[in-house]
C-alpha cells in the first residue's frame, strides 16, 4: 500500500505533464561491474530519453529501477543488450498497475457500500466487520440472518450469521477469531461469509448442504480481545475480562471449555496466556456459545478456527485416550488437507491436538465432541512460524480459498455421514 | 571484500519466564455426554516418546526446530534464513547420561532467497488466475541428531547437524557487502520499529534487518529450547543503529520470541556488531543483554561459528593479503 502511494507521489511529480503512461516500462537493471555502472550513469544524462530513476545507478551489487517512457524502450533495450547489461522488466505496463492502485485507494478511503465493495485482501477492524455482517443481511435476506447470542465482558455483541433455507435443519458451525490476535482468521471468516452467499444456488455441492443444514458462522469470536490488538496490543490472545487479586487481564477462551478444564495443559495463573480462568464457562464468550449449542441441539459439525501452524485437528487435547471416532476422524482430516494442498500446494499436518500440537485442556472441540459433536475439528491456518501471526494482507484471500475447499471436504463428509 | 562470516555471541544468564503449567489433580469428569463416559484428563506426566517417532507430531518437529536454530546461527545472514519445510523421519532413545537423544531426517528452505509475491488481479474475489505465493528457495536435505540433557537447571541442547548440499547454494555474499556499506556510512542512523507491522508489511529495506535479527535472535531461540517449547520469532520490536566506531557496525534489536505451546511472546533485547580485524575479516557478534521481562545480568559466554566457505572466499583467496580464516576461541 505505502509502495502504491510512493509510486503514485513518484509519477505525479517526475511527469507532471504526462496524460498516461501507457505501455512504459519499469526496468530492473543489475550491473556486473564498475564499467556498466558508469554506461548507466552516462545513460541517465541523456535528457531525451525521459528516464524517470527510482533507484539510481551507484554501485554494481545495487539493483538500478528505470521507468521508460515507451518512445524510448526499443532504443534503451537495445542499449542494454548490446552491452550485455542483464534486465527485467518489473512492470509491463505503468498505466495498467496505476489504474490498479487507483481503484485499490477508491476502494480504501470510503467505506464499501456493498459486500462486493468490501476489501478482502486487508485487514479490517471491529466496527467494518461489524458493518460486513449487516450489509451481507441486508443483501441476502431469504439466506442469511444475525443473531446475538450473548454479549461479551464488555458488553459488545456476540454476533453469528446463520445461512438457512428451512426451519428445523441440522446445523454446522464455524468460529473464527476466538485468539484475538489470530487475525488470518477474522479476515478469513468474512471472505467465508461472502463465498457462502455468491455459492448458493451456484454451486450444487453447497447449495444441496443448505437445503439439509444450517451454517453458522461467529467471525470475531472474542470481540473486546480483537478490539484490544487494533488499540492497544497487537499480541493480545485472551479475552479482556479482569482477574480478581492480579494486575494480569484475561482468560484463555480455548482453555476455559468444560472438556478436561484444569488439567495439565492450562494454567492456572491469571498472567499466563493459556490461564483457564477461575471455572470452566466462566467467559461470556465461551458460554455464549456453550448456551446456543445446547439448546440448538442439533448441530453436527463444529469447526473453531486459529493460526498459525498449518494444522487441522481434531480431539483430544486433553488426554492421550483417542477419541471414539479417531479413525474416521483421522481419515477425514486427511481429505481435507489434500483438498487444501490442492489449491497452493500449502502443506498442512493432522492429528489429535494432544498428539500434533501440544497438550492443551478445556478446548472448544473437547467439548463439543464429547457433546456429541462427531465432526469436531481445529483449524491452525498459515503459516508455520515466518510471519506467525503478523501475516501479510496479501495471504488473505489464498489461505481463506484454500481453508474453504477443506471446509468443504469437512461439510460435504457430514452431509454424506448423518448420524 | 567484507562478508559477514562468523558470529560471536555474547550470551546472557537469561530465565525465560513462565514456568510450564502446573499441574493439578483433575476433577472427575461429569460433562453428561453420552455413552461411553468421556476420558479422564490425563495430570502432567512424561509423555514424550521414544523409539520411532511420527514425523509430524510435536516431539519430532519441536527437535527438528532447534535443528534449525543450528543451522540459522552457523549459516544464517541478512540474506538467509532457513525455516522447516518437513520432518522425514525421526526416532528418539533416552542416553546414558541422562536426557534424550533425537536422531532425524528433515528438509528445509531459505526464506531469504524468494519473496512473497503475488500475481496481478490478486483483489478479485473470483480470481481465475492462481495466486502463486512463491516463499521460499529449493529444499535442503539434513539430518541431525539433537541431544536435550537432563539437568536441574535447564542447559542448552546439543546439535550436531549436516545438509547436503549447504556449500553449493549461492552465496550472499555480495548482497552481504553491499548492505555492510551501506549502513557502516557515517551518516546510517537506521531506527525501526515493528517489523513486520501489525499488517504483515516488511519494508524492502528493513527486511534484511529482519532476517538479521532473526539469526541472532536463533542463538537466543537455541540455547532457550527444550522438548517443551517451540519457538519462533514473532516480530522486531525495534532495530536501532549505534553509534559506529572505525569498522564496527553496531545495531540493537529488540525481538519478541513466540512459544507454541506455553504461547507467551518473550522479549529480548540483543546488541550486534560487526569486527573488522586490519586485514579485513568480517566478523559478526551477537550479544544478549537483558531479558524484557526480568533484568539480568550480562555473562560472558562467547560462542563461535565456523567461517563459511563459500564463492566470496575462494574469490578472497586469490587477493593476496586481504582474507584470513579468523582466529576463533570458544
Amino acid at each position: 500500500m505505502m509502495k502504491g502511494i510512493l509510486f503514485l507521489t513518484t509519477l505525479f511529480v517526475a511527469s507532471f505533464a504526462k496524460k498516461t503512461f501507457e505501455r512504459d516500462q519499469v526496468l530492473r537493471i543489475t550491473a556486473k561491474d564498475e564499467a556498466q555502472i558508469s554506461l548507466l550513469k552516462e545513460l541517465s544524462e541523456q535528457e531525451h530519453l525521459g528516464l524517470d530513476f527510482w533507484r539510481e545507478p551507484v554501485h554494481e551489487s545495487l539493483p538500478v529501477d528505470v521507468h521508460v517512457p515507451f518512445h524510448s524502450l526499443q532504443d534503451i533495450k537495445e542499449f542494454l543488450e548490446n552491452n550485455q547489461i542483464q534486465y527485467d522488466v518489473m512492470i509491463m505496463d505503468v498505466q495498467d498497475l496505476l489504474d490498479d492502485e487507483e481503484r485499490e485507494m477508491v476502494k480504501n478511503r470510503s467505506s464499501p457500500k456493498s459486500t462486493d465493495d468490501f476489501v478482502y485482501t486487508a485487514y479490517h477492524n471491529l466496527n467494518e466487520i461489524n458493518a460486513f455482517i449487516d450489509m451481507l443481511v441486508a443483501e441476502n435476506k431469504n439466506l442469511v440472518s444475525k443473531i446475538v447470542i450473548g454479549s461479551s465482558y464488555e458488553k459488545r455483541p456476540l454476533n453469528v450469521l446463520k445461512f438457512s433455507t428451512g426451519a428445523k435443519r441440522p446445523g454446522i458451525w464455524i468460529d473464527t477469531g476466538i485468539h484475538s490476535r489470530e487475525w488470518v482468521t477474522q479476515a478469513s471468516g468474512t471472505w467465508f461469509a461472502k463465498k457462502i452467499v455468491k455459492n448458493f444456488k451456484r454451486d450444487p455441492v453447497l447449495t444441496n448442504i443448505l437445503n439439509n443444514y444450517d451454517i453458522f458462522l461467529e467471525i470475531v469470536t472474542n470481540p473486546d480481545g480483537f478490539a484490544f490488538t487494533h488499540s492497544h496490543n497487537r499480541m493480545w490472545r485472551k479475552t479482556r475480562k479482569p482477574n480478581p487479586g492480579s494486575w494480569c487481564v484475561g482468560v484463555d477462551p480455548n482453555r476455559n471449555w468444560d472438556a478436561g478444564f484444569g488439567g495439565a495443559g492450562s494454567s492456572d495463573n491469571p498472567c499466563d496466556q493459556t490461564y483457564r480462568g477461575p471455572r470452566a464457562n466462566s467467559e461470556s464468550e465461551v458460554k455464549a456459545i456453550v448456551d446456543f449449542v445446547k439448546s440448538h441441539g442439533k448441530l453436527k459439525a463444529f469447526v473453531s478456527i486459529h493460526s498459525y501452524s498449518q494444522m487441522l485437528l481434531y480431539p483430544y487435547g486433553y488426554t492421550r485416550t483417542p477419541a471414539k471416532d479417531d479413525a474416521e476422524l483421522n481419515k477425514l482430516a486427511k481429505k481435507a488437507v489434500s483438498a487444501l494442498q490442492s489449491m497452493y500446494n500449502t502443506r498442512y499436518r493432522y492429528g489429535s491436538i494432544i498428539n500434533t500440537i501440544y497438550q492443551a485442556s478445556g478446548g472448544t472441540i473437547d467439548w463439543t465432541y464429547n457433546q456429541g459433536i462427531k465432526y469436531s475439528y481445529t483449524f491452525e491456518l498459515r503459516d508455520t512460524g515466518t510471519y506467525g501471526f503478523l501475516l501479510p494482507a496479501n495471504q488473505i484471500v489464498p489461505t481463506a480459498k484454500e481453508t474453504w475447499l477443506a471446509l468443504m471436504a469437512i461439510m460435504k463428509h457430514t452431509r454424506d455421514n448423518p448420524y | 571484500m567484507k562478508t559477514f562470516c562468523s558470529v560471536w555471541l555474547l550470551l546472557s544468564l537469561v530465565e525465560l519466564s513462565p514456568a510450564p503449567p502446573a499441574s493439578q489433580e483433575p476433577p472427575l469428569a461429569c460433562t453428561g455426554a453420552p455413552d461411553p463416559a468421556p476420558p479422564q484428563p490425563e495430570t502432567a506426566e512424561d509423555m514424550a516418546s521414544t523409539g520411532d517417532l511420527e514425523p509430524t507430531h510435536y516431539p519430532a518437529r519441536r527437535a527438528a526446530q532447534v535443528a534449525l536454530h543450528y543451522l540459522n546461527t552457523h549459516h544464517g545472514s541478512p540474506f538467509r534464513v532457513f525455516g522447516l519445510q518437513q520432518v522425514h523421519k525421526a526416532s528418539a532413545e533416552d542416553v546414558a547420561a541422562g536426557g534424550r537423544k533425537y536422531k532425524l531426517d528433515f528438509s528445509v528452505t531459505d526464506w531469504g532467497s524468494g519473496s512473497a509475491t503475488m500475481n496481478k488481479s490478486s483483489e478479485e474475489f473470483f480470481s481465475n488466475t492462481t495466486d502463486v505465493l512463491n516463499i521460499a528457495g529449493p529444499a535442503l536435505r539434513c539430518s541431525a541428531d539433537v541431544l536435550f540433557p537432563r539437568t536441574e537447571r535447564h542447559s542448552a541442547p546439543e546439535v550436531q547437524l549436516h545438509c547436503e548440499a549447504l556449500h553449493q547454494i549461492n552465496s550472499t555474499a555480495q548482497e552481504e557487502d553491499a548492505f555492510y556499506q551501506k549502513y557502516i556510512s557515517p551518516d546510517s542512523a537506521v531506527s525501526a520499529r515493528d517489523i513486520p507491522d501489525s499488517f504483515g508489511n516488511v519494508s524492502e529495506e528493513m527486511q534484511p534487518f529482519w532476517r538479521l535479527a532473526r539469526v541472532a535472535a536463533s542463538f537466543i531461540m537455541l540455547r532457550e529450547s527444550s522438548e517443551n517449547t517451540e519457538f519462533n520469532m514473532a516480530k522486531v520490536a525495534s532495530v536501532t543503529q549505534q553509534e559506529s566506531s572505525g569498522e564496527q557496525l553496531m545495531l540493537e534489536f529488540v525481538v519478541l520470541l513466540h512459544d507454541l505451546p506455553s504461547q507467551v511472546t518473550h522479549k529480548h533485547t540483543h546488541r550486534l556488531w560487526t569486527l573488522m580485524d586490519t586485514e579485513a575479516v568480517c566478523v559478526l557478534t551477537v550479544c544478549v543483554c537483558s531479558a524484557g521481562d526480568r533484568s539480568v545480568e550480562a555473562a560472558g559466554v562467547l560462542v563461535s561459528r565456523q567461517r563459511r566457505q563459500g564463492p566470496a572466499d575462494r574469490v578472497a583467496a586469490q587477493m593476496p593479503s586481504r582474507h584470513q580464516t579468523p582466529k576463533l576461541t570458544l
